[in-house]
């Protein structure tokens, strides 16, 4: 009995204690809550900056893509950030379409790119780009020559035999990067020669990795020869001192469109605001060179790191962003690749 | 007097709601004390009785009724039957209008328009409730369980029914709600319409069942590492509580290790250590041309990263049971002149058995639902909780289909709960009684001390290479590219610098390092405590239910933290109960969820406790509290000790479950660190794990300190015993005489098998 009193006791101290966490509650409205989907080297680098230009406070929440969604998705009711940082355009636009993110023209809107103003305005300012970002694959030098494979230098390349379980990308349904990649071959080859293509290359894939960047930083460690990503992902492997060579594929490649948005009925919508003309400004995207980012800014006035891939070295192919963007398009190509692809003998 | 409750609980009531504020406090919140310039007559601070009479707010009727009315139990001319049926009366009414009212109003006013006409429209966002509607409810909940305590329920105590009753409210609470309104989902297809069709058509889908796919996996590997894991721990226990092996303390420091490691650490040093051009491989082709290859992404490694992560768990689970194991039977049969190994195998393993199957269980839903190693070391390996996670986070976001895999996951956990009360069912494992025996514990079968440090020691050594990998990591440049000393990770995660008198924290590793630390040091107690308390309800008292009710504790324990994460976020985020961005999320997250390990630690050791005990402590007229601080609880250290070390630990390097609960304040540590090795910044990582590993090591060791040992005769000089010569059997050790106290009473009084147990 006396155990249960001293257990009684205890939870009487719960309640005591939750009362004092209660103290911390923060509904403070004075500061921008930001759901940041960069890395956290850049969240970090962007909120100083963020501080230091506009003399406001800016905390934020690092998430993946995919978490940001599920939790601005599970919050509808209440919502509790204020900006959707670095989203994939496509998880964009099915959030304005749920109605829950908040159109905003930003006045620097006149200072992007041509490209970042029509998808601003295709989505009727529900989003705005703030970078792309450009598909291909990375290599590791060592174990390239140590194995005399051939280099690779286009799409093709990766099918053949040479690279027998040599190859990692991200498997498609978890990984926007790699869903990204199988539409781009789809649109470069057609459907059913692209996923002929896909299956072919499966050969040679030996993992199917959860994250759209494990693939390239498997290939830095000389886990495996070549990963397939985003262009400034493998720069950053050569640049942190890894062995990796970064390839643009010859047949032209895709894009990812990463932008901003505010979440509608979020605490500080005047903040986000205020976010939102910071991270389009050429000061807001300046912050990826001072950490090392290689992405390309969609500021006309922002700088590019020296390091990032050249855009005369690279052929971008139109990409249809909607195509497969749609929850059907998904569903169609997701089962498409699972059943022709993923599961094809090896 | 067993109605003197009934005021106390009374007046908490009132004070909740004629005093406090009943809605949640916006803005800066409760001790920001800024709601005290409208109280009490701003509807929006006022307390319930304020608005009932002051604003016409007649739903609160009922909750004033239910709280007036029991004062006439406090009556004494009313019998107690009478007084019973009232206290349950109001209390389930008033309970019941509580929640009802939670339920009509949420954030934009009532739910249901018919109510708006009704009681009139309520303008503007609506608060979620607070400190006022809390104490109601709680003093609602416990004159209920005075009531039926009256009735002659849990033997008419009035604490253990009251404490019964809060754990199941709470649990409910924190469990089965935030789980519950994630399960609705599998019913929806996916516009959010109720749809038998959807959810048959997701548990047909065909990557789930069949050989290779998502269950079997799952069991395999599930399976796979509850056995090793549960052997490993085995052999560490005999080994540290049962040899004199040299080294065997370092063993029992050894056996807990692994488990104070970031998970997402262990599985990057296995990669450096096996991987392809990991160590292992490089000195393999350099030395015999082995061709180095990938094995260890896929099912060996994940099994091997598991078994090194969950070994710890088994073993605190067990190492209790093992000590408590009493030498009288084994005495016994060694006088029949029974050989080592056979008392070994027909005396000493069978008693071990609910440390074995409780370590066993434990382990082998930890295996379902950890997300970390499958994530890391997995290669194309599907399981449950990876695939849980992708369903919610994927570019197919279905929760649906996340929530129809959470309940898969949840039937394989019950079925094994099933089987597992199946094994132990009416067998009776009590081996410590009240009689004192004097004699230490037999030395083991040469085979199996043989047996436990083959096994044992090649796991000790990985373990020790993995934590010399992890704390050189955290000194050299870069791991695997650059090797030249530095301190510059400790400076960039934990420097600090004086400025104008007062320190400023400089390190990035700070903010998340506090909120850790505090949010672990917060939870520990509370989940140890309330777990051993559950434990001790379940094994001591019977009640309607109980089954269920000890499936329920385990529920979130059995989900994948993500589940758990966005269940918690569903239920919390909005009013009625609005909880989310705060850290009472975060502890309440960590103690329902690793609550089951105390419980289930508890539950092991209470089951070699003989119940007598308490009764003969009560016969000699100790008071009850005495009997607490002199018998069970000295008893219970082992499982005390497991208890606050597991839930610490897991509060400081839990992920899966904080992913959708931190917030910009309330950063937890192992965020921080997956954040930085993303981002190839593996030294600051390496750095921050190793700063967490020697703090848990010192928590740890100060947890020992603080609890102290078992002291049960027999238990402690088993080691004498080994090397003790066979004719001094039966024959009282004087090592044992030394630590016999007069203080310890009964306990430690030895040789007394004709004393009053």
């Amino acid at each position: 009995m006396a155990f249960v009193r001293l257990m009684c006791g205890s939870m009487q101290r719960l309640l005591v204690v939750l009362a004092l966490f209660a103290l911390a509650a923060p509904v403070a409205a004075q500061e921008v809550t930001v759901l940041c989907n960069f890395e956290v080297d850049w969240c970090e680098g962007l909120k100083a900056s963020y501080e230091r230009t506009t003399g406001q406070k800016a905390v934020f929440i690092r998430r993946t893509d995919g978490e940001s969604l599920a939790q601005i998705r599970a919050e509808r009711s209440n919502p509790r950030a204020d900006v959707y940082h670095a989203a994939e355009s496509a998880s964009a636009k099915q959030l304005a379409s749920e109605g829950l993110l908040e159109a905003y023209k930003s006045p620097r809107i006149t200072e992007l790119h041509d490209w970042a103003q029509r998808i601003a305005e295709e989505n009727k300012y529900f989003q705005t780009p703030i970078y792309t970002g450009v598909l291909g694959f990375g290599y590791n030098t060592e174990l390239l020559a140590k194995k005399k494979m051939p280099e690779p230098k286009c799409w093709k390349d990766l099918a053949n035999p040479a690279y027998k379980d040599e190859i990692q990308m991200a498997n498609p349904g978890s990984s926007g990067t790699a869903f990204n990649m199988v539409s781009t071959i789809l649109q470069l080859m057609g459907e059913d020669e692209g996923f002929k293509f896909l299956a072919a290359m499966n050969k040679n894939v030996n993992q199917y990795t959860r994250s759209g960047s494990a693939g390239i930083r498997a290939a830095g460690k000389g886990e495996t020869t070549i990963g397939i990503t985003f262009l400034h992902d493998s720069v950053a492997q050569t640049v942190q001192g890894y062995p990796v060579k970064t390839v643009a594929p010859c047949e032209g490649t895709g894009y990812e469109i990463i932008s901003s948005a505010i979440i509608k009925g979020g605490p500080n919508p005047e903040g986000a605001r205020k976010w939102m003309d910071f991270v389009l400004s050429p000061a807001g995207q300046n912050v990826a060179v001072t950490v090392n980012k290689f992405q390309i800014p969609s500021n006309k006035n922002a700088q590019t790191h020296p390091m990032a891939p050249k855009a005369s070295e690279v052929k971008l192919i139109n990409l249809d962003l909607d195509k497969y963007g749609s929850k059907e398009g998904r569903d169609h190509l997701l089962s498409r690749w699972e059943n022709e692809v993923f599961k094809a003998p090896k | 007097m067993r109605r003197s409750n009934v005021g106390l609980w009374l007046a908490v009531g009132w004070i909740g709601f004629g005093l406090l504020p009943w809605n949640a406090i916006a803005g800066q919140g409760f001790f920001a004390l800024g709601w005290l310039a409208g109280y009490p007559l701003d509807v929006r601070t006022g307390p319930g009785a304020v608005q009932l009479i002051h604003h016409g707010r007649l739903w609160l009727l009922p909750i004033g009724v239910a709280l007036a009315v029991p004062a006439l139990a406090l009556n004494g001319r009313i019998g107690d039957k009478t007084a019973a049926a009232l206290l349950v009366l109001c209390g389930c009414a008033g309970l019941v209008a509580l929640v009802a009212i939670a339920l009509a109003i949420d954030i934009n006013g009532w739910t249901s328009p018919s109510f708006a006409t009704y009681f009139g429209i309520l303008p503007g966002r609506q608060p979620g409730l607070g400190y006022g509607a809390s104490f109601v409810a709680a003093a609602l909940l416990m004159l209920l369980c005075q009531g039926v305590a009256l009735r002659g329920w849990a033997r008419g105590d009035v604490f253990v029914a009251g404490a019964i009753g809060a754990s199941i409210a709470l649990v409910g609470l924190f469990t089965l709600y935030p789980i519950a309104r994630l399960f609705v989902r599998a019913f929806l297809d996916r516009d959010g319409n109720v749809s038998l069709p959807a959810l048959a058509a997701r548990f047909a889908s065909g990557r789930i069942w069949g050989y290779g796919g998502v269950v079997w996996n799952t069991l395999e590997l599930g399976l796979m590492t509850a056995v090793s894991a549960t052997l490993m721990a085995l052999c560490f226990a005999l080994i540290v509580t049962r040899t004199r092996l040299p080294g065997r303390r370092l063993a029992n420091v050894l056996a807990v290790l692994p488990m104070i490691t970031p998970p997402f650490v262990v599985g990057l040093a296995l990669i450096m250590l096996f991987g392809r051009s990991g160590v292992l491989n490089a000195v393999l082709d350099f030395a015999f041309g082995i061709r180095p290859t990938r094995w260890i992404y896929g099912l060996p490694g994940v099994w091997l990263a598991q078994t090194l992560a969950l070994t710890p768990v088994a073993y605190l689970v067990l190492v209790g049971v093992v000590q408590g194991i009493s030498p009288v039977f084994e005495e016994a049969a060694q006088t029949l002149r029974a050989s080592r190994l056979r008392i070994f195998t027909t005396i000493t393993l069978p008693l071990m058995a609910p440390g074995l199957v409780n370590a066993f269980l434990i382990v082998f839903i930890e295996s379902l639902a950890d997300f970390g190693n499958p994530l890391i070391l997995g290669g194309n390996l599907e399981v449950l909780s990876v695939s849980i996670y992708f369903a919610i986070v994927g570019v197919q976001q279905d929760p649906g289909r996340a929530a129809m895999l959470a309940i898969v996951l949840l039937s394989l956990s019950l079925a094994l709960f099933v089987i597992q009360r199946r094994l132990l069912a009416r067998r009776n494992f009590v081996t410590i009684s009240g009689k004192g025996h004097g004699v230490p514990n037999l030395a083991l079968p040469r085979t199996v001390t043989g047996l436990a440090v083959v096994f044992a020691l090649p796991w000790a050594m990985l373990a020790v290479v993995v934590y010399a990998m992890i704390f050189t990591g955290g000194f050299v440049e870069k791991w695997g590219l650059n090797h030249a000393l530095t301190v510059r990770h400790y400076v960039t995660a934990f420097g600090a610098e004086i400025a104008n008198g007062s320190v400023q924290w400089t390190g990035g590793a700070w903010n998340s390092f506090f909120t850790t630390l505090t949010i672990a040091a917060v939870s520990a107690p509370l989940t140890a405590g309330f777990g051993l308390l559950v434990a001790y309800l379940l094994s001591r008292y019977r009640f309607t239910g109980k089954g269920a009710f000890e499936f329920v504790t385990m529920l979130s324990f059995a989900m994948p933290g993500t589940v758990v994460g966005i269940g918690y976020i569903l239920a919390f985020n909005a009013p009625p109960i609005e909880l989310a961005y705060t850290g009472i999320i975060l502890v309440a997250c960590f103690v329902f969820r690793d609550m089951t390990t105390s419980l289930r630690a508890g539950l092991a050791s209470l089951s070699q406790i003989d119940s007598s005990l308490d009764e003969a402590s009560a016969t000699l007229r100790a008071s009850s509290f005495a009997t607490l601080r002199r018998v069970v609880l000295p008893l219970m250290r082992p499982a005390i000790i497991a208890a606050l070390v597991y839930s610490f630990i897991s509060a400081m390097t839990s992920i899966s479950a904080v992913i959708f609960l931190t917030s910009p304040r309330f950063d937890m540590a192992t965020v921080n660190i997956v954040g930085r090795a993303e981002v190839g910044e593996y030294g600051y990582a390496s750095a921050y794990a190793s700063v967490l590993i020697v703090l848990m090591l010192l928590a740890v060791l100060l947890i020992r300190a603080v609890v102290g040992h078992r002291r049960v005769l027999g238990g402690q000089s088993l080691v004498e015993r080994s090397l003790a010569p066979a004719t001094e059997v039966g024959v009282q050790h004087p090592a044992s005489r030394q630590r016999s106290p007069a203080s310890h009473g009964l306990l430690v009084r030895p040789r007394a098998p004709t004393e009053p147990a």
